[in-house]
């Protein structure tokens, strides 16, 4: 992928994920004032369309964002070898969007294993 | 970032040009400047949440076996190290929320000036934020 495309991706992602994290911030300081529960979490997402959107787009533009960073924090501190970076952000991307997606699953569909 | 960075780079420059002995101590002058230091925190956050979030998505991948499966880690969480790495992790967001606005702020408006002071406001404001978050699960 070329420099401008990472460059431009890193910061699109960025730019989706801001409301994104202000509102999750939000809902940690929420959720956990009175104790977390896997009850309460899973009463506001199970069989949300909503949660599902917000998690699932959340999750797509963190892999990219990460996947770029790493790729970035690598080429300055590890690596310059293509083929290494390639594996850096193709591998990010693939193992935060898969356990990603699978997280959201969870709690919207919970016990469906 | 990498605007930061050169803004950095420069700062570090113009003290390598001030007179004196190129020592390694006055080569290396940058890294006590905020920016560099705001710029590196950036970094770190950033790459400490990237280790953080497959844990987090393999804790909440618990529910898939039910309720109880995730309840059991959740019931975890109440002893006091737990606790204390989640106002990190809520710093490490923070941070790197702000920080990130920062550099957009930086690369598409023209800020001529104030970048010290908010860098050092996003540092505060982060630490708040994480220090509220402790009280707020402790007490």
């Amino acid at each position: 992928m070329t420099p401008i495309r990472l460059y431009v991706l890193q910061r699109a992602s960025a730019v989706v994920m801001i409301p994104l994290l202000l509102a999750h911030l939000a809902l940690i300081f929420y959720a956990t004032h009175d104790g977390l529960t896997a009850g309460e979490i899973l009463s506001r997402t199970q069989g949300s369309v909503f949660w599902a959107l917000f998690y699932g787009t959340f999750v797509i533009a963190a892999a990219v964002h990460a996947a770029i960073g790493l790729r970035s924090v690598s080429a300055d501190w590890l690596t310059r070898n293509p083929r290494t970076l390639d594996l850096v952000l193709y591998g990010t991307f693939m193992v935060l969007l898969l356990l990603g997606l699978r997280a959201v699953w969870a709690v919207v569909f919970p016990g469906s294993a | 970032m990498a605007t930061i960075e050169s803004n950095a780079r420069a700062n570090s420059q113009v003290r390598s040009l001030t007179p004196g002995p190129r020592t390694p101590v006055a080569n290396s002058g940058y890294r006590r400047n905020v920016l560099w230091h705001a710029a590196f925190i950036h970094r770190m956050s950033g790459v400490l949440l990237a280790i953080f979030l497959p844990m987090h998505f393999l804790v909440l991948g618990l529910a898939i076996e039910g309720e109880a499966a995730l309840g059991g880690f959740i019931a975890w969480t109440e002893l006091p190290v737990v606790k204390l790495a989640e106002s990190v992790l809520v710093f490490l967001l923070a941070v790197h929320l702000l920080g990130g606005l920062r550099v957009l702020a930086i690369e598409n408006a023209q800020v001529a000036s104030g970048h010290r002071r908010l860098a050092i406001i996003i540092m505060a404001l982060s630490a708040t934020a994480a220090v509220l978050f402790l009280l707020m699960i402790w007490l």
